[in-house]
């Protein structure tokens, strides 16, 4: 898998890195970093839950409504042919950036949704399956009693509740692959849960809490053994390292455009085109037939099939236009900066008296790599509300709570932590203001033994 | 906005001191006093808060909390403990509707502490959008299980 995550003895030609001097340069490029917030300039440091935007994507999407707006795959006048040109042209480079063709990359609002569209096409051919339609092609999705779907404790929500309803709906039972005290996967347990009953295997290709990047060689492996489909939430991976769904051997894997420099209301699914195209659909509408009759329809091949009703087009253009600008700064390069500013952030934080660190230790590699540009944390006696606000005080946004992650968080002994989280235009200098403000939190809440304000 | 005038000292005490925390056993009292109780969860940060009301006559004889979340909602829930033990049903929602009008005014309703007494202190926190479900949480819980109570 040496194309995919960061390889934990990345080293870029001498020069290659991006440097504190380079960040401030693309800084530059982000209107909303350059301002103050609450008296200091602002420390951004949630790219985690949300990116900032460069103008060139802001441009494209206002270029996009100024020049070329209409209703795609309709219409044949000429800005229809402009707009449905952007739209294919987006899809096309937006696949490309992942490893995929064009036909196998499905748009949806969010990753969300993107989870949400696999567990509701398989509930869909369970259903199918179950009245007799769709045939053979149909049938090797559908779930019931007996089967299988294993995900693992560490998920995000999105990547969780779809699979316990898909679970309830079809009869099917859920398990998890569980994880130790400092959040690691158990591989033996999972090589013993994944087996012939396993139908399905979800699970993130980074996590949002721990800062770890998953086995995925391994459970891949383990779920080719068992012949389950493979699905990849790629949610904190798209935008951090180089990601290739072909060389990570995954059938399904789902990303949210805002968390890569685009705006909200676009998202990616991408799927296997056999996959694809034998699934049934599952919103149905207008744009993803071929024939309507008043008693039933019959479906356009993948991607259109799952692409009901008027698109995102502006939003999948400027998607397109952030992809652009992460290639031009490089992935790989993007990657070794926040394994940098990773193990800075780490260092850092469990350097402060009555703070715990969450995910691996610093220095330590979990599965062969290092952790990525986020680290969450525990503050002894101050809840993660009063961290963030103190914080806030100082212009350094975090993010708080329990990062739509609660069975991660209750496994480890929380309900809630402080997450900060790094992008390509983070500065040294914003981690180190983090961990300055970091350092006072336990004496502002007189939480510490030296205590008193 | 200075960050001391949502952590007023006095916040920031309660926060540790927590008056009212932890249930008793409940009294084989033969008089028997209605109960209540309520538990309320603030779903974004995973805060909760179960408070226990006892009545007699129409006052609340007695009010208990256990919770655990942040400083804000800790604070509030000790502040209404000592506040609102020993009132009539009339004092307890004056109350309740008082700090709550405070909270939710966005800086614009100052705290009187002739009426709120400690809870003025929250005047701060209507400043704090993000902040207002963190001061209400024990109070909302209180008034159900007043309500429950039959105060």
């Amino acid at each position: 898998m040496a194309l995919v995550s960061i390889p934990a003895t990345l080293r870029l030609p001498a020069g290659a890195e991006i440097d504190d001097a380079e960040a401030e340069r693309i800084r530059h490029d982000f209107p909303a970093l350059s301002q103050e917030v609450n008296g200091h300039p602002l420390v951004y440091l949630d790219s985690g839950a949300t990116s900032q935007k460069p103008r060139s994507v802001l441009e494209a999407e206002q270029d996009f409504y100024e020049t070329r707006n209409a209703a795609v795959h309709r219409g044949a006048h000429e800005l229809a042919v402009r707009a449905t040109d952007a739209y294919e042209d987006a899809r096309a480079n937006v696949a490309a950036f992942v490893g995929a063709e064009p036909e196998e990359l499905v748009w949806t609002s969010n990753a969300t949704e993107a989870l949400n569209l696999v567990a509701y096409a398989l509930s869909n051919a369970s259903v199918w399956a179950a009245r007799g339609r769709g045939g053979d092609e149909v049938r090797r999705f559908a779930l019931g009693p007996g089967d299988e779907i294993v995900v693992t404790e560490l998920e995000h929500h999105a990547n969780l509740i779809p699979w316990q309803e898909l679970a309830f709906r079809t009869g099917a039972a859920l398990r998890h692959i569980p994880i130790d005290d400092d959040g690691r996967l158990d591989l033996a347990e999972a090589a013993r849960i994944i087996g012939p009953r396993t139908r399905v295997v979800a699970f993130s290709h980074a996590s949002n809490v721990l800062g770890s990047v998953s086995p995925v060689e391994e459970l891949v492996a383990l779920a080719r053994r068992a012949d389950a489909l493979v699905v990849l939430d790629a949610c904190q991976s798209a935008p951090h390292m180089p990601v290739d769904v072909k060389a990570l051997d995954v059938d399904f894997a789902a990303f949210s455009g805002h968390k890569m420099l685009a705006p909200t209301g676009i998202g990616a699914l991408y799927g296997r085109a056999e996959l694809l195209d034998a699934l049934p659909p599952f919103l149905v509408g207008g744009s993803m037939i071929t024939t309507v009759t008043m008693e039933r329809a019959e479906y356009l091949p993948a991607p259109q099939r799952f692409e009901a009703g008027t698109q995102r087009i502006s939003q999948a253009v400027a998607l397109s236009a952030a992809v652009d600008y992460l290639r031009e700064t490089g992935m790989a390069r993007i990657a070794a900066r926040e394994a940098v500013l990773g193990a800075r952030l780490a260092e850092g934080i469990a350097a402060v008296d009555g703070v715990r660190l969450l995910g691996p230790a610093p220095g330590e590699e979990w599965y062969g790599h290092a952790r990525f540009g986020l680290a969450a944390f525990d503050v002894d006696g101050v809840h993660a509300h009063d961290v963030g606000q103190y914080l806030d005080s100082l212009g350094i946004a975090v993010r708080v709570g329990h990062h739509c992650a609660q069975p991660l968080h209750r496994r480890l002994g929380l309900t809630a932590s402080t997450r900060a989280s790094a992008y390509l235009y983070t500065t040294e200098a914003d981690v180190d203001a983090f961990l300055a403000g970091l350092a006072e939190v336990r004496r502002y809440f007189g939480a510490s033994a030296r205590a008193a304000r | 906005m200075s960050l001391d005038s949502l952590y007023q000292q006095v916040i920031l005490e309660h926060s540790k001191e927590r008056h009212g925390s932890g249930f008793e056993a409940r009294p084989a009292d033969a008089e028997s006093p209605a109960h209540g109780e309520s538990h309320q969860l603030n779903p974004v940060c995973g805060d909760e808060v179960t408070v226990r009301v006892e009545a007699r006559d129409g006052t609340i004889a007695s009010l208990r909390w256990e919770g655990h979340g942040c400083s804000i909602s800790m604070a509030s829930a000790s502040v209404l403990h000592d506040l609102a033990e020993g009132t009539t049903a009339e004092e307890f929602h004056e109350l309740v509707d008082a700090f709550r009008d405070m909270v939710r005014s966005r800086g614009k309703v100052l705290g009187d502490p002739d009426v709120l007494g400690d809870a003025a202190a929250f005047e701060g926190v209507s400043r704090y959008v993000a902040r207002v479900k963190c001061a209400m949480i024990a109070w909302v819980a209180a008034e159900d299980a007043a309500r429950q109570a039959g105060v």
